[in-house]
């Protein structure tokens, strides 16, 4: 069976997902480049839904942010320098194209390993909203992406928001992504790194590695031995505390030349967030 | 029903809701300017204006335009406008299917940017790719939309004359998917899933009768040969395979469904049972390996040598060698347009219109799987969304030609992008192995070498790489004694064809990268070392030809101001090295040691029009401009009382297949000797020597001499058979010999000559390259076009540097635009071009090809900046960042 809705409130699209046997369609440019002539099956269009597509500051001063919005709108958004990383990454996904259409809410759930969204969210401790007729729950980002291509989202949900808490917002942060070209490029590794400065020392540090892992992962060891280093401290800190990755070999690098780059990534990452 | 503005124009069209955007306008409204090259988003072919921003048409659902404000290349917008003549002026279109997805993009960041930088043009224009310009002319028309000097539009030899087709490559020229006949089934094909793989059918008569199946066509439906191949003796490949499937994506069915219907092919009765496939030469060469073909031992093809004086004993008493091997992987062509094409009858002759390279060898080749006479096939080549080489070889002609003249009703087809890249030939991938000498000097004393080229499952173009390899792999430089030898080896790969140098691009690296190597045991400077060395006029090359207009000591003495400037520049600090690399290429026009004849047609129409007629079909290289140039210049006529016929087999005669860098010269020597006999007939009607002048006025030829002018009436001339006043006819064929044993003789009678030097920066850490500026020295012979020139250089550039840094086909792994990488606009440097001009007697007016060569010296010069900055040295290509940072570590173990 094939058919396609749009619907107009949150009520609606989670009424029609009902026992989630319907898929849900975002930017579509995951979806469609798996699809032959047409995107097969009963298709909820949620991009039409009011709100979804907004950036918002809520009551406790949570970053919000609607899971539609596009890679481009909030790129232009006016953000706290802690979401630096996040808005660098968006202008690396893809090219102008898929970064006007491609949404931030399908980027968690297409849950890539190279998922160039992920790591910047990780950095700013960020957490979902899930959505369904039973009700709403929030969930870390971390813990929402469970391997390659799996998330913990029930096929009864919608993801309608980013959150990213007032904690996640302080600092300055940082993206660095590595391919094989200048655009159009699957990361060979990423990193986004947030520091929160007491003069020239790192009081807090948030980094998280992506296409080294199932999912992207933040660096918790690192992130505490950190603690007071400034940025000559930076080298040996990383060497001391190798990043727990479980990278592949691929098309695109090997495994033994992720961790080098991951390695030298995180330095470059924290020297410019620290800059 | 959907209902949007379309170029702000209300329009409504029915299409399924979750169906792509492009469909709704290809399909739904016939508007078919916006390209699909992916379906994917990978390649930006389809971006349009969706409320005023681009995106990629392939990935927005078709329900999603409701009440939307779409904008197309048919936009008649003033920016729109102005792009459009900023592409023409600089020359920024070669093939034209990126353009409409470039100038859509374009527009976009005008309207936010009016005046943008070049990074900022990168930056808008980053989501399209081309395979044809190396994107620098892309890149200086958006900055430069100030329409500040018009067009060129008139001017014979030397003119940088817009090209002539400009306005349709920047309009949304129309491909091989953009006509479809009234009625046309829509014909999908069946490929093996599997590299090797027997399979047998169910029951394809109750499949046939499923609703919007017309019909079902397997190899027992060929009536005529079902064996095709571009070289005859060698012809191999069935157009529809009979078990067993001996490559992936290999066709084994047809299905033709009705206009309409869903093309869906997911329950198709076939059942497949995998069979080992062999998927390097090494396993097929091994002992007790299975044959691919029966009749070819060893699974060897072919091997092509050339053995000149006695190379061991050189090597045995020179003063320096230097040994070493290099790998090359399968590289795909990746031509932004899939193969496309359409079928009818047009009485009892059936009409194949599809893009390709070689009109003539397509109609042959189908007539005799089709079982019909040459005279009841007729080729109209679309235009050609880029070629390289691999739209020479037959591939969906015979299908649908087939369906065609089974049903008696029109056909059309379009490859999806991973039915082009796993069913259509690729770069052979290489292995070569050898030792290169010389004495205290420097001078080089002997070569010895040995090739193994995957061919893949069937022949192609594998006996012309190798007997070119072996031609060439000296370089163009003094080699005495040389022993070469390359084989080319089956596999149960993609079949290796023809791409761009037909394997002298991978026996360059092998010959450049160990120069390098060369020059530094002997002492001397890298670029001195080659000019020392290089070919002078009289010198013989390694077939013993004695060879004249040897361009290549021109060439590089060029590059040497830039040489030492850039030396000079190479300084380094910290972890970003920076080097600097030269290499050269040398490269025969035309087929190796055996007859390219083109013939060229020209006419003078009785309302005084000059009708070219011409065969050779331009795949955004030029050609329609170029031989039209050459041809205006003999004739004596401005280009612009020109029409151009064709290329049609219908219609024109043939001037061959666009390939081997050939058109230019044999084309264009045709053309030449074409125009000079209409120019003395015309001239004879008034008894008027060479010196007079021709003009044309309203329906009369003037004819001046000696300030006396002869007008003549055109009307009052009898119409001849081709219903002008006057036409002259003329075929060239270069003069070469046969190759002996020894691979001796003169196998091109045109060699054209080039250098390039790469500037670059490695960073250390990462294995990481950014290239900063290539200088690029070609000798033309004689510049016909220097926009055109500079067009085919740029972009052979970017091909040279997806082969250095980024290609790497992998059967069954990187069908699809994402996984196989191809440059981007941000990915090819600044490119300076010094045309050098050694004029060849045998070339019109002393021209040479270009087309190929300027790819080959692109990829070796940059491992050898590679190796200057960092002393890494790469033998595995592409030098992706792990690779280049293995080699720095190997050269400086800690």
């Amino acid at each position: 069976m094939n058919s396609y809705v749009r619907p107009n409130s949150l009520d609606q699209a989670l009424a029609l997902l009902g026992d989630g046997r319907a898929r849900i369609l975002a930017g579509g440019t995951d979806l469609y480049p798996g699809a032959d002539g047409y995107l097969a099956g009963n298709v909820i269009d949620i991009t039409a839904v009011p709100g979804l597509n907004r950036i918002t500051t809520d009551s406790d001063g949570t970053l919000r942010i609607g899971a539609c919005t596009t890679w481009t709108t909030l790129a232009d958004a006016d953000l706290p320098p802690a979401a630096r990383a996040l808005q660098q990454a968006c202008l690396q996904v893809g090219g102008r194209q898929i970064q006007n259409v491609g949404t931030l809410g399908g980027n968690l759930c297409n849950a890539s390993p190279a998922a160039d969204g992920v790591p910047p969210l990780l950095a700013l401790g960020a957490k979902v909203e899930l959505a369904s007729l039973t009700g709403l729950r929030r969930v870390a980002v971390a813990d929402f992406l469970t391997g390659p291509r799996q998330t913990i989202r029930r096929a009864d949900e919608v993801l309608t928001a980013i959150l990213i808490p007032p904690a996640g917002l302080q600092g300055k942060s940082a993206f660095v992504k590595l391919g094989a070209r200048a655009y159009l490029v699957i990361s060979i590794a990423m990193v986004a790194a947030r520091v929160v400065l007491a003069g020239d020392r790192i009081a807090t540090a948030a980094i998280a590695v992506g296409a080294c892992s199932g999912s992207a992962v933040r660096l918790n060891s690192l992130e505490h031995a950190l603690i007071g280093a400034s940025m000559a401290d930076l080298s040996a800190l990383i060497a001391a505390n190798p990043p727990p990755l479980t990278p592949i070999d691929d098309i695109r690098a090997t495994a033994a030349y992720r961790h080098k780059a991951a390695a030298e990534l995180i330095h470059r990452a924290l020297s410019e967030a620290m800059a | 029903m959907i209902r949007f503005t379309l170029n702000g124009a209300p329009v409504s069209a029915d299409s399924a809701p979750t169906s792509r955007l492009t469909d709704l306008l290809r399909e739904g409204l016939g508007a078919k300017g916006t390209k699909v090259g992916c379906d994917a988003g990978d390649c930006g072919a389809c971006t349009v204006l969706m409320n005023g921003a681009q995106v990629c048409a392939c990935l927005v659902p078709a329900a999603r335009a409701e009440g939307a404000s779409i904008e197309t290349i048919e936009s008649t917008a003033p920016d729109l406008a102005r792009l459009q003549a900023a592409f023409l002026r600089h020359g920024a279109a070669q093939c034209g299917i990126c353009i409409p997805g470039m100038l859509i993009a374009a527009t976009d960041l005008i309207r936010r940017t009016p005046h943008p930088t070049e990074a900022q043009a990168m930056q808008a224009l980053g989501g399209v790719l081309c395979r044809c310009t190396g994107y620098r002319k892309i890149i200086a028309a958006v900055c430069d939309t100030s329409p500040a000097a018009p067009p060129v539009t008139h001017g014979g030899i030397g003119a940088p004359l817009t090209r002539l087709d400009g306005h349709a490559k920047v309009t949304g020229d129309s491909f091989g998917a953009d006509y479809a006949p009234e009625g046309a089934l829509i014909v999908r094909a069946i490929r093996s899933p599997y590299h090797h793989a027997a399979f047998h059918f169910g029951d394809l008569a109750a499949f046939a009768r499923r609703p919007g199946i017309a019909a079902i066509f397997t190899a027992a439906d060929i009536p005529g040969r079902n064996a095709f191949g571009v070289i005859p003796p060698f012809a191999d490949q069935p157009a529809i395979a009979q078990s067993p499937a001996r490559f992936q994506g290999e066709c084994v069915a047809l299905i033709a469904f009705a206009p309409q219907s869903d093309p869906d092919t997911a329950d198709f009765p076939i059942t497949w049972h995998p069979l080992p496939p062999q998927m390097s030469p090494a396993e097929a060469e091994a002992d007790g390996a299975p044959l691919i073909h029966p009749t070819r031992p060893g699974n060897r093809l072919i091997e092509g040598r050339v053995i000149k004086g006695d190379a061991a004993s050189a090597l045995q008493t020179a003063a320096h060698i230097v040994e070493g091997s290099i790998q090359t992987a399968f590289v795909e062509h990746a031509y932004i347009e899939p193969e496309a094409g359409s079928a009818w009858m047009d009485g009892d002759t059936l009409t194949i219109r599809a893009c390709t390279q070689a009109p003539v060898m397509d109609r042959d080749d189908t007539a005799l799987i089709l079982g019909l006479p040459t005279d009841r096939v007729r080729i109209i080549p679309s235009a050609v969304g880029g070629g390289f080489g691999s739209k020479l070889d037959v591939s969906l002609q015979p299908l649908i030609g087939l369906v065609t003249l089974k049903t008696g009703r029109p056909s059309r087809m379009t490859y999806a992008r991973g039915d082009s890249m796993t069913s259509t030939t690729k770069r052979h991938p290489s292995e070569i192995t050898g030792r290169i000498g010389c004495d205290a000097l420097g001078r080089i004393t002997g070569l010895e070498v040995s090739g193994r080229f995957d061919t893949g499952a069937y022949s192609s173009w594998g006996p012309t790489v190798a007997n070119r390899v072996p031609v060439h792999i000296s370089g163009p430089y003094r080699t005495p004694n040389i022993h070469a030898r390359a084989r080319a080896i089956h596999t149960n790969g993609p079949v290796s064809g023809a791409f761009r140098g037909f394997g002298v691009p991978q026996a360059a690296l092998w010959q450049e990268t160990l120069y390098d190597q060369l020059a530094e045991k002997a002492g001397l400077d890298r670029l001195e070392f080659r000019i020392l060395n290089a070919l002078r006029d009289g010198d013989a090359s390694a077939t013993g030809q004695i060879l004249h207009a040897t361009g290549i000591g021109p060439c590089l003495t060029a590059l040497r101001p830039h040489w030492t400037r850039a030396l000079r520049d190479a300084t380094t600090t910290g972890s970003i090295k920076r080097g600097v690399g030269v290499a050269s290429c040398w490269y025969g026009c035309g087929n190796t040691a055996l007859p390219n004849p083109s013939t060229i047609r020209i006419g003078l129409s009785p309302e005084g029009r000059v009708i070219l007629h011409q065969g050779a079909t331009d795949i955004g290289q030029g050609s329609n401009t170029v031989i039209a140039q050459i041809a205006a210049e003999a004739l004596g006529l401005p280009i612009a009382l020109f029409t151009l016929i064709g290329p049609d087999t219908a219609l024109t005669p043939d001037a061959g297949k666009t390939s081997a860098s050939r058109q230019t010269f044999v084309s264009g020597r045709a053309a030449k000797a074409a125009a000079e006999g209409l120019r003395a007939h015309l001239l004879r009607l008034a008894n008027a020597g060479d010196a007079a002048t021709l003009s044309l006025g309203n329906q009369t030829l003037h004819i001046t001499e000696n300030g006396t002018a002869h007008v003549i009436s055109l009307q009052t001339l009898t119409p001849d058979a081709h219903g002008n006043v006057a036409t002259h006819e003329a075929t060239y064929d270069p003069p070469t010999t046969a190759l002996d044993v020894n691979g001796q003789g003169t196998p091109y009678a045109l060699y054209g000559y080039g250098a390039q030097m790469v500037e670059l920066e490695v960073d250390t850490t990462l294995g990481t390259v950014r290239l900063l500026k290539i200088t690029a020295a070609h000798d033309l012979g004689r510049t016909i076009n220097p926009q055109l020139a500079t067009g085919q250089i740029e972009g052979g550039i970017a091909q040279g540097i997806g082969l250095a840094l980024l290609e790497d086909y992998i059967p069954g792994r990187t069908a699809n635009l994402h996984d196989y990488l191809i440059p981007t606009i941000g990915d090819v440097p600044p490119i300076e071009s010094l045309l050098i001009e050694i004029p060849d007697p045998e070339g019109p007016y002393g021209a040479k090809g270009l087309g190929e060569h300027v790819l080959i010296p692109t990829a070796p010069a940059i491992l050898n900046a590679i190796r200057h900055a960092t002393g890494a040295q790469i033998t595995r290509l592409p030098a992706l960042p792990h690779r280049v940072l293995e080699a720095i570590q190997r050269a400086h173990p800690k």
